[in-house]
């Protein structure tokens, strides 16, 4: 076993000593603190050294770049073959609207487009309905029916850029509107590449878009995750999503832990569906927050990667590496910002984006600096977007892969994240697995717990949170503002009563009737989403349908 | 246990609705706040996510609440706001203080408070500040007049 090991036993025994020595001469000294934590609460050392790590075997623990368990990245050249992803999510008012922000984007260097969709989207109504009274257009673009899909991709060459979609309750649906959109312009579905996010269980635990209940909706991705492994080879069938935990108030463990269980549960489901671990794995991606706790974060984001590898291997029995890569895209924290003094956001989402960029990220998405008050107006996403092409051109980190790699404190919180998370998983096979744990209110009640926490630490001003509890200003925020993100909704109801009125009902009637009964059976029913979508069939018509046979879902209400 | 809650006139808990109008899921806030006003001693119904304004207003009336606070994350407010406004006082619950939070811009805050709504909770605000304001309008209601 030594002779794995990085350090001389003689020099360790030493260093112990000195190290004690040094700790009695510091102890009576009064810290600037009472305690030094990490964001999640778990106590820092003064310095980290070999003796934090000793047991590191760097063949078993670490690896070289592209190699298992692929703690310091996926790929063996890093960002110096290829940057990651620069993926702004954007969308508001109409398809037109969030159509020209998109080629805004591309025309700034912007290298992947991403979706927001509007409530009534994200919950399967047609703006029209009385539950989407109001929603139009203000987190989101509104897409009712494969019209809007072909107007919000129009002049986007849907075959060379990729993609992605939040949308997870009628994932299936939306992802058929871009499959379809595709097909009119002649490009074939094999050749798409993005990323639905289509992860439920998270819906449950935090973000709340979920529409049925969660056996229906696990049989959704299921369709889902078959139906990409069949037809789309590009295409991310869901993205493991642990921001929507985080925002929601989960400390980095819990998102660690909790996007991970949620992870292998999607394994599962899909060896259950009778695919091949390596047929499906490798197009599950992840989807990660990063907050401010810079060396936190960049421990989260190695742990994930090895975790994964080590579970899809030892666990599920994977024989391709690439089922074990674990590929991601981040996104900095919104709840980190501040109204106040909202400029200072430039700053937090730098230092968030660089923990992400450190940590290996495969994509990014930067906060702009107005977001804690609106959707952000073309300025604040430049400079978002400017922030990442100065890490990626100017900074130098990207010059080698995982520079952090072998600091005694960054690997130290590694393994911690690491044990952390073995932990959780340990509960939550305790109490029946993930989606039992949902049911009984466990990952909402550990969420609300550290939301909690966290604001009464602002509150006591524990936790400092500049322009907020200190360096207060009475300066009024100066930034001007996106405003008016509804004022095409006459437009966007215009078209969608058009829609009604020109299609053949007859045709959408016979697709909807098809999808209600086999929605009944065990049938994919991808196929005939897709048919649905193609008779232009809106998204409230084919949601009401599956609404009718699987019935909603209704939250514990935990406070 | 703390008494903080409690009216020193009436001798009864102060009783608070926190609802989420619309179909914005960030019920970090509501949580946070609910949670906050229940340990400042109040009685805490809290909807749930997805409410419309009528079963607000319903919600309201059944618990023969204090106080109504509303949380809205997606930019509805402008238009599920007045509803619940109207609807608390087309059933006789004028006395019913009105409190809200969100993502609220500014501009939006004289045009809400002329409408009826107490105070306006934004990004940053603390639990504190919404306990004080709460127990200090209900001191006031409260007292003989």
């Amino acid at each position: 076993m030594d002779t794995h090991h990085l350090f001389d036993k003689g020099e360790l025994q030493e260093l112990e000593r000195q190290s004690a020595q040094q700790e009695a001469e510091v102890a009576g000294a009064a810290g600037r603190l009472p305690k030094f934590t990490t964001g999640s609460g778990s106590p820092l050392k003064r310095v980290y050294t070999p003796l934090d790590v000793r047991d590191l075997s760097y063949s078993d623990d670490l690896g070289l770049p592209n190699r298992y368990p692929f703690t310091r990245a996926i790929h063996p050249t890093g960002y110096r073959g290829r940057l990651w992803t620069m993926r702004m999510f954007s969308g508001f008012g109409t398809a037109e609207e969030t159509n020209a922000r998109f080629r805004y984007l591309l025309s700034h260097g912007e290298t992947g487009l991403s979706t927001a969709f509007d409530y009534a989207t994200l919950v399967g109504y047609d703006t029209d309905a009385v539950e989407a009274r109001g929603e139009f257009g203000k987190c989101g673009v509104a897409i009712s029916s494969l019209r809007d899909m072909e107007i919000l991709f129009d002049g986007i060459p849907q075959d060379k850029v990729t993609t992605s979609m939040t949308i997870n309750g009628p994932a299936a649906i939306i992802w058929a509107m871009y499959i379809v959109a595709a097909e009119k312009k002649g490009i074939p579905m094999a050749k798409l590449g993005g990323t639905i996010q289509n992860d439920i269980l998270k819906e449950y635990i935090s973000q709340a878009s979920y529409i049925y209940p969660p056996e229906p909706s696990l049989r959704l991705v299921a369709d889902t995750i078959e139906f990409g492994t069949r037809h789309m080879p590009l295409w991310n069938t869901v993205s493991i999503s642990g921001y929507h935990i985080r925002e929601a108030g989960a400390t980095a463990r819990q998102e660690l832990a909790f996007t991970l269980a949620d992870g292998f549960t999607y394994v599962e489901l899909g060896m259950k569906r009778g695919l091949d671990v390596d047929e499906f794995v490798p197009r599950l991606s992840f989807f990660f927050n990063c907050h401010n706790d810079f060396f936190e974060e960049v421990a989260k984001f190695r742990a994930a990667r090895r975790i994964w590898a080590r579970e899809i291997k030892e666990r599920f029995k994977a024989r391709n590496d690439r089922s074990c890569w674990l590929r991601f895209h981040t996104q900095t924290a919104g709840c980190s910002l501040t109204e106040q003094q909202p400029e200072n956001n430039i700053i937090r989402t730098t230092i968030q984006a660089l923990a992400a960029v450190l940590g290996g990220t495969q994509s990014l998405h930067t906060n702009s600096m107005d977001e804690a008050m609106a959707l952000p107006s073309e300025k604040a996403v430049r400079i978002a977007l400017r922030t990442q092409q100065i890490i990626a051109h100017e900074s130098g980190v990207t010059s080698s892969v995982d520079p952090l790699g072998g600091s005694y404190m960054v690997e130290a919180l590694t393994n911690e994240m690491e044990e952390a998370a073995r932990e959780y998983f340990r509960k939550i096979d305790s109490l029946g697995g993930v989606v039992r744990a949902i049911e009984r209110g466990f990952f909402q009640r550990e969420i609300a717990q550290s939301a909690y926490r966290y604001q009464q630490e602002i509150e006591s001003k524990e936790r400092v949170l500049v322009g907020v509890n200190e360096y207060v200003s009475d300066e009024a925020p100066d930034i001007p503002l996106l405003t008016d993100v509804a004022k095409g909704q006459q437009r966007h109801l215009d078209r969608l009563n058009q829609v009604r009125r020109e299609r053949d009902n007859r045709e959408v009637s016979r697709t909807l009737t098809e999808l209600r009964q086999a929605a009944k059976g065990d049938a994919n029913l991808m196929p005939l989403i897709l048919d649905a979508v193609r008779a232009y069939a809106t998204l409230g018509e084919m949601c009401g349908v599956l609404r009718e046979v699987f019935g909603e879902h209704t939250e514990l209400i935990i406070t | 246990m703390s008494k903080a809650g409690d009216s020193p006139e009436k001798g009864h808990k102060i009783r608070v609705l926190v609802a989420k109008p619309g179909l914005d899921g960030h019920d970090r806030g509501a949580k946070v706040i609910a949670r906050a006003l229940r340990e400042a001693g109040m009685e805490v119904i809290y909807t749930g996510l997805r409410q419309s304004p009528e079963m607000i207003v319903e919600a309201a009336l059944q618990e023969d609440v204090d106080v109504v606070g509303l949380s809205i994350l997606s930019g509805a407010h402008m238009e599920l706001f007045p509803i619940v406004v109207d609807g608390l006082k087309s059933k006789g619950l004028s006395h019913v203080l009105i409190v809200a939070g969100g993502i609220i811009p500014e501009e939006d805050v004289p045009v809400l408070k002329k409408m009826g709504i107490a105070a306006i909770f934004r990004p940053g605000a603390m639990t504190g500040d919404i306990v004080g304001f709460i127990k200090a309008s209900m001191a006031e209601r409260r007292r003989p007049h």
